[in-house]
């Protein structure tokens, strides 16, 4: 499945590539940080997500090798829409999003920086079309370049 | 014509799950020839919201003591499932 959308979403310096990360923190933390450099978010965005995260966790098992993770908060802490994706070296754990007691071992993150637009909508419809693609999740965890992960998008 | 069922649709923020969910359940529903109504709301905010409602659906979480029918599925967003929850979901409102 291609998507426009999601290529012109993603921030190109917001896309960190096997990323090194020891637990789900760290990679929230990661890629709000490279949003709010790239003037997409406040500087509250990243508090706030992670915030979100504990209350209303985000991880999504999707059956296959892969799970993933669409971390994102108020519309309130966002300047523009746009879209951060991590792949991580070694999985961490996100809770559950419908059982939030239980981990999932994440190693695909897509942080969601929505604002109240109708692009939102359609940016997630997208993705949650993306996670259901084994062949474009494939593609991104295989990626060893940023310009690899727009391939896989098309 | 038969009046169309009500389906509460609840996620964390009202925003943009609970959209693409409402649209897939309306759209899917059509196919089955069932009409239905959806309104999105917060987590929070279904104990104050349920009653007028047949059934609610959610991504996360919801309190446990509600009087309306429940279904909880990850299945719009990840494929997982999603005959079957459409099936419940059909049965339900039956």
């Amino acid at each position: 499945m291609a998507s426009e959308k999601i290529r012109e979403l993603l921030v190109p310096s917001a896309i960190c590539i096997q990323l090194d990360a020891s637990d789900s923190k760290t990679v929230i933390e990661a890629l709000s940080n490279r949003l709010f450099e790239a003037g997409f978010v406040h500087s509250s965005f990243s508090q706030a997500a992670l915030e979100r995260e504990s209350r209303m966790p985000t991880g999504l098992p999707l059956g296959g090798k892969f799970n993933a993770a669409i971390p994102h908060t108020d519309i309130e802490h966002v300047i523009k829409p746009a879209l951060a994706l991590a792949t991580l070296k070694q999985p961490v754990n996100f809770q559950n999003m419908i059982e939030p007691e239980t981990a999932v071992p994440v190693q695909l993150v897509i942080v969601m920086a929505l604002e109240q637009a109708k692009t939102q909508v359609e940016m997630l419809q997208e993705i949650a079309g993306v996670l259901q693609d084994e062949i474009i999740i494939e593609k991104l965890m295989n990626a060893v370049e940023i310009t690899q992960v727009y391939e896989a998008f098309s | 014509m038969a009046q169309p069922k009500r389906i509460l649709v609840a996620c964390g923020t009202a925003i943009a799950t609970s959209t693409v969910v409402a649209k897939s359940i309306e759209e899917e529903m059509y196919k089955r020839g069932i009409k239905v109504i959806t309104r999105q709301c917060k987590a929070s905010e279904v104990k104050g919201l349920e009653h007028g409602y047949d059934l609610i659906v959610t991504t996360t979480p919801l309190p446990k003591d509600l009087e309306v029918p429940v279904i909880q599925t990850l299945a719009f967003l990840t494929g997982i499932g999603k005959e079957d929850v459409l099936n419940q979901i059909q049965k339900a409102l039956e």
